[in-house]
């Protein structure tokens, strides 16, 4: 247990001023702008804003500035910020079927309408380290581009979401459509069993190492679910929100955000036809493997609905929503540092005394040889 | 302050959609079409502008059932013009000075006899944003993929 303590105030103001100056490193060398950080390193700003749950891409930035660059404490810092700030409303769903689609693959159809684009990816690069960005060399090559399809109407092309097309043919379940209200984590705290709203709301927020590593464990056979990626997409979606006063909806601007649907292979039950069963996966910013692995642990976490078996780690909801916040476990994990004197004094009053009662307790003979 | 009683539902439609082009346009393009309004009446600040946050809600599978995504900043504020209609903004960001200019246009547009030169000071921006657009969706459509399926060999 953590006791609190005084005293050291000149030693943490200290500590804080070599902080600072650590962070800003080198003074011979130009600091980083907020603006550098949003623009040029925007998959952290991505990530912090996912999982610090607060889209705000300067905010995010500045976050990361100010915690050299940890993400986990950017991400602290994003949350504590938002808690100063009122709530207006909660916004309209997003309809991800009327994205700006900046990218958009299926891993199980290679001809979709509105067809597969690539967009600004790792995927097929060499993983080759380029020294051509070490020198702050030339600018990049203006990218190619290519006349629209006709049926890209008012800017937007027509891109269905792929389990729209197996929908047709009725070999896949549909999304559960209850109408309900969902749940919100920061208006009430966890509570078990939650429904699925509740956990995507947490998986959401969730820290992505966590995430990819039970997700990988399905795949490697904790509680294996089939999976194929149906589609992922990332773009912007506009966001609304419904003001009272007012009486509609306002168009609030555009969020960019990256969708998974993931498709499971579903030998069917009792109740059930054989049938593909869903994983979904959703995050701020081009987070895919976020999304993706977000996706892999909603379908397990589904065991019970779909009548399989519990095996895995994945599929146990205490233990995934309980240990999915960074922000938490982080919190937990580092307190450990701070000063537990007091504890460990008592501790160690107890050993020397089991210590000494165990000594008195050994055969003569033992102590005489230690001796 | 509902200033929407009884206003036909294609005058919400339009407001809507001139407030997406608010809500996407910078503080500089704002700034300028209030400019063009100028001199204007003195102007009372019903709700100051106000940083604050709105849950982002997304769908089971985009189409099911709603779920809370996390949050989004949002700016937002209210204003009469005197002897006027009363304008309001909500805006992702912070940024008050964008979010106070973009109330003061909303509600010059309510004035039947300004809308059309709200429209037509908004009319950059909106060419702005679709030329925008264009060149992104251009980009996009360059990396289509088409890919083949290659045959085994005899098995």
């Amino acid at each position: 247990m953590y006791v609190a303590v005084k005293g050291g105030e000149t030693a943490i103001r200290n500590a804080h001023a070599l902080l600072a100056e650590t962070r800003r490193g080198d003074p011979a060398v130009p600091e980083i702008g907020i603006d550098q950080i949003a623009g040029q390193l925007t998959l952290a700003v991505d990530r912090v804003m996912s999982e610090g749950s607060l889209y705000d891409r300067p905010l995010a930035a500045l976050a990361i500035k100010q915690a050299r660059g940890d993400l986990i404490e950017a991400i602290f810092l994003v949350r504590a910020f938002r808690t100063t700030l009122p709530r207006f409303g909660y916004c309209l769903p997003v309809d991800t079927a009327r994205m700006r689609v900046e990218r958009r693959i299926s891993a199980t159809y290679k001809d979709m309408p509105g067809g597969q684009v690539l967009g600004p990816t790792f995927d097929y690069t060499h993983r080759l380290l380029d020294p051509s960005l070490a020198g702050g060399g030339a600018a990049p090559a203006e990218p190619a581009r290519a006349p629209l399809p006709d049926d890209a109407g008012a800017g937007i092309a027509a891109m269905p979401r792929v389990t729209d097309i197996l929908d047709g043919e009725g070999l896949i379940e549909p999304a559960p459509a209850s109408g309900e209200d969902p749940r919100d984590l920061t208006r009430e705290p966890l509570s078990f069993p939650a429904d699925r709203p509740l956990r995507l709301q947490n998986l959401a927020r969730g820290d992505e190492g966590f995430l990819l590593a039970l997700g990988y464990s399905t795949q490697r056979g904790y509680a294996r679910t089939h999976p194929f990626v149906g589609e992922v997409r990332f773009g912007e979606v506009e966001v609304e929100l419904f003001v009272e006063e007012l009486g509609f909806a306002v168009p609030l601007g555009a969020v960019s955000v990256t969708e998974c649907q993931m498709v499971n292979q579903f030998k069917g039950s009792a109740e059930v036809p054989p049938q593909f069963t869903r994983g979904y996966g959703f995050a701020f910013g081009q987070s895919e493997r976020k999304a993706m692995s977000m996706a892999l642990v909603d379908r397990a976490l589904r065991f019970a609905e779909l009548g399989e078996e519990k095996s895995a780690p994945a599929q146990d909801e205490e233990f995934v929503l309980s240990h999915s916040d960074n922000v938490q476990a982080t919190g937990f994990v580092e307190h450990l540092k701070l000063p537990h004197y007091v504890d460990f004094q008592a501790e160690l009053e107890l050993v020397r005394r089991m210590r000494a009662e165990h000594g008195d307790a050994l055969p003569q003979t033992t102590q005489e040889a230690a001796e | 302050m509902s200033v929407e009683d009884g206003a036909p539902q294609g005058d919400q439609a339009l407001r809507q959609a001139m407030m997406a082009t608010l809500a996407r346009a910078t503080a500089e393009e704002l700034k300028a079409a209030v400019e063009r309004f100028k001199p204007l009446p003195p102007i009372h600040d019903l709700r100051p502008a106000e940083v604050g946050l709105a849950m982002v809600r997304g769908r089971i599978g985009g189409d099911g059932d709603a779920f809370n995504v996390g949050e989004a900043t949002v700016t937002r504020a209210a204003v009469r013009i005197e002897g006027g209609p009363t304008g309001v903004s909500y805006l992702l960001g912070r940024d008050p000075v964008r979010a106070r200019a973009a109330a003061i246009l909303d509600a010059l547009w309510q004035d039947a006899a300004l809308r059309g030169a709200v429209e037509e000071a908004l009319a950059g921006v909106r060419r702005r944003l679709v030329a925008e657009a264009l060149v992104a969706q251009e980009k996009t459509q360059a990396t289509k993929v088409n890919f083949f399926t290659m045959v085994r060999g005899e098995d």
